[in-house]
């Protein structure tokens, strides 16, 4: 270990070259790769649609799920899909929008959240499976990725990327505007079912690299960070694809160089760049109100504005 | 019997001002209004053209009567308010006219066919929805919604080009610029929709349901929320949008007082039962008082306009808020 960080400090670029040189490490960085891609495109909905309760609830079934094929003996990927996807029907109808467009039941989610963990226990206890693997299932093992785990994740990932561009613009629509929506025809309630879907699907994915607790890290950090960024759609969606690959590729390295665990850096820098945004948006926000203060505003309402001056 | 309520308005001054600003909207706002549909020189045939008919309708909601045996139609270009207590059913009217609500009798059609829900030419504008300070997307992303929303499949840019994607998002872009020029929005529009104020949002929400270019335009309680100078320049905006772009418009309302001067006629729901007409046929005090069943007093001001006091549950409370 002493001697793999000296060479980082006298060659970067020969210490970046030996750890491409890990076929662990290239699995690692492909496998990060794809599920911050997947992870970017669908937190930004998730965010949008204020649903990271239930992405976080989707998340522990996928340990109850992972758990679950261990006890059976069938690959974790199948579990963690299975359970996922019961959970999204769950989570569907028990978490049933209203109107206005918010989650009702907060509540049943929650319970849902607690059966799921519950069951993921009773699962790992009846399976005797080391208490290792649920670890791994946690906080993931990004380290451990097999090239049969690499093809799992890809596929999933293909899937889930065609799902979400299938449905992106009626989803976007029945998220900000669902009463408008569904008014002109978008079948607002069974998006919403096949929206849950495909963040279980994604979530299956990402457990595998970052772990069931940790996989809030890329659903919510860089689709946060993203939209204080900029409220335009495409770039936000961008933005977070891109914050998401950066911070994955960033923790692996990192973990690589030190002997701290690679969900640690990855969830850190997510957060880091959630809180540059913020940072970001405080400033450019000063500077905006510093600049535009008159004009601006006055052309923005022409008739109420008109009406004021006419009166006075 | 009620005492009647006075409302804080000065209507004279507000009328005045609100002439003057008319010519002025109109003239700005006359390039964005929609052509080609609507060939001009056929003006007086197609105020004639009937764009929704009621016909002996009901409504049941949960065994309960809503209203039933409402006959009325609206034809193209007018302005019509929709007003009546708290629970009569005005919200359902427009409910129906979306095709949302199955009707228990009779029939309703819009465009000479029966309603359904989707249906074109039809824009909606449901009761006042206020974004959460917090909610990331531009005004224009919101109106462009209202165009490609109903879309599926995701356009890729470097991809759109091979069939000719491009030009047809150009033409959508300028059309959503129309539409946010025509209700004087351009300004904010780039601004995230959390971020203005309610008032712009009503705004932005008024170019959303115009700008699929629709013929009959179903508004509910667009001023619920709006200060006063707020609720004449939407009431404006839309009679501006009636007379230019012939569209018909149906307008729930709480308060008849800041929209009186720009209706072409009023709807009156009450007691399972609809009323309709010009508002000096209808807006009366005994017919008024027996709508409401309480009593109600239909004033003139010296320039002949009404002003409608002491409605139930209403008047005071909601221009209190005001500015």
């Amino acid at each position: 270990m002493a001697m793999v960080s000296d060479q980082a400090a006298w060659h970067p670029l020969a210490a970046l070259q030996v750890m491409f040189s890990y076929a662990f490490m290239r699995n690692a960085l492909l496998a990060g790769t794809i599920v911050a891609l997947v992870a970017g495109v669908i937190g930004y909905f998730m965010a949008l649609r204020r649903e990271s309760f239930a992405g976080h609830t989707l998340a522990n079934i996928g340990f109850a799920g992972a758990a679950g094929a261990a006890l059976v003996g069938v690959s974790p990927i199948v579990g963690l899909i299975a359970f996922g996807l019961l959970g999204a029907a769950g989570v569907g109808a028990l978490g049933e929008r209203s109107l206005r467009g918010r989650r009702r039941a907060d509540i049943a989610i929650g319970a849902i959240l607690t059966l799921a963990l519950a069951l993921g226990v009773l699962f790992e206890r009846l399976s005797s499976a080391k208490a290792a693997s649920v670890y791994a299932i946690l906080f993931g093992s990004a380290l451990g990725v097999s090239e049969a785990d690499l093809r799992e994740i890809a596929l999933t990932a293909v899937i889930t990327l065609l799902g979400v561009m299938l449905i992106a613009r009626p989803l976007l629509f029945a998220t900000l505007d669902p009463e408008v929506a569904a008014a002109r025809g978008v079948p607002v309630r069974l998006l919403s079912y096949v929206y849950l879907a495909l963040l279980a699907l994604a979530v299956a994915q990402a457990i595998q690299v970052v772990g069931a607790l940790l996989i809030f890290a890329l659903l919510v950090a860089p689709a946060a960070a993203a939209q204080r960024l900029t409220a335009r759609p495409g770039l936000g969606l961008a933005l977070s694809v891109a914050i998401a690959l950066l911070v994955t590729w960033l923790g692996l390295t990192v973990a690589y160089f030190t002997p701290y665990p690679v969900g640690f850096f990855i969830t850190s820098f997510a957060f880091a760049a959630y809180l540059l945004a913020r940072l970001a948006q405080i400033i450019a926000r000063r500077i905006l109100v510093h600049g535009t203060t008159d004009p601006g505003s006055a052309h923005g309402q022409p008739m109420a504005e008109m009406i004021r001056e006419a009166r006075s | 019997m009620m005492a009647p309520r006075p409302f804080i308005v000065s209507a004279t001054q507000v009328t005045r001002n609100a002439t003057s600003i008319g010519a002025a909207s109109q003239s700005a706002s006359a390039p964005a209004v929609r052509r080609g549909e609507n060939d001009c020189g056929q003006a007086a045939a197609q105020s004639q053209e009937e764009v929704i008919r009621f016909e002996g309708a009901g409504v049941r909601v949960g065994g309960r009567t809503i209203w039933r045996a409402v006959t009325f139609s609206a034809r193209a270009g007018e302005f019509i308010a929709i007003l009546g207590p708290n629970g009569a059913g005005k919200s359902t009217l427009l409910k129906v006219a979306l095709g949302l609500l199955p009707l228990s009798a009779g029939h309703v059609s819009a465009f000479g066919r029966p309603v359904r829900r989707g249906a074109a030419g039809i824009s909606y504008l449901p009761q006042r929805r206020v974004f959460d300070s917090d909610t990331h997307i531009r005004g224009r992303d919101l109106v462009r919604l209202g165009l490609d929303g109903t879309r599926w499949g995701t356009p890729l840019p470097g991809l759109r080009a091979l069939w000719g994607g491009a030009r047809l998002a150009r033409e959508e872009r300028q059309r959503v610029q129309e539409s946010l020029d025509l209700v004087g929005a351009t300004a904010y529009a780039d601004r995230p929709i959390g971020e203005i104020s309610g008032g712009e949002q009503q705004r932005i929400l008024i170019a959303q349901a115009l700008v699929t270019r629709p013929r009959l335009l179903l508004l509910d309680e667009p001023l619920e929320g709006l200060d006063l100078p707020n609720q004449q320049a939407v009431s404006l905006l839309i009679q501006t949008i009636c007379r230019e772009a012939h569209v018909t418009a149906l307008l729930v309302a709480h308060d008849v007082n800041p929209l009186l001067s720009y209706l072409d006629r009023v709807v009156y729901v009450a007691h399972q039962q609809v009323i309709s007409g010009q508002p000096e046929e209808v807006i009366t005090t005994e017919k008024l008082s027996r709508l409401y069943d309480a009593y109600i007093e239909v004033l003139r001001t010296s320039d002949g306009r009404l002003i409608v006091v002491g409605q139930p549950d209403e008047g005071i409370s909601h221009h209190g808020h005001g500015q």
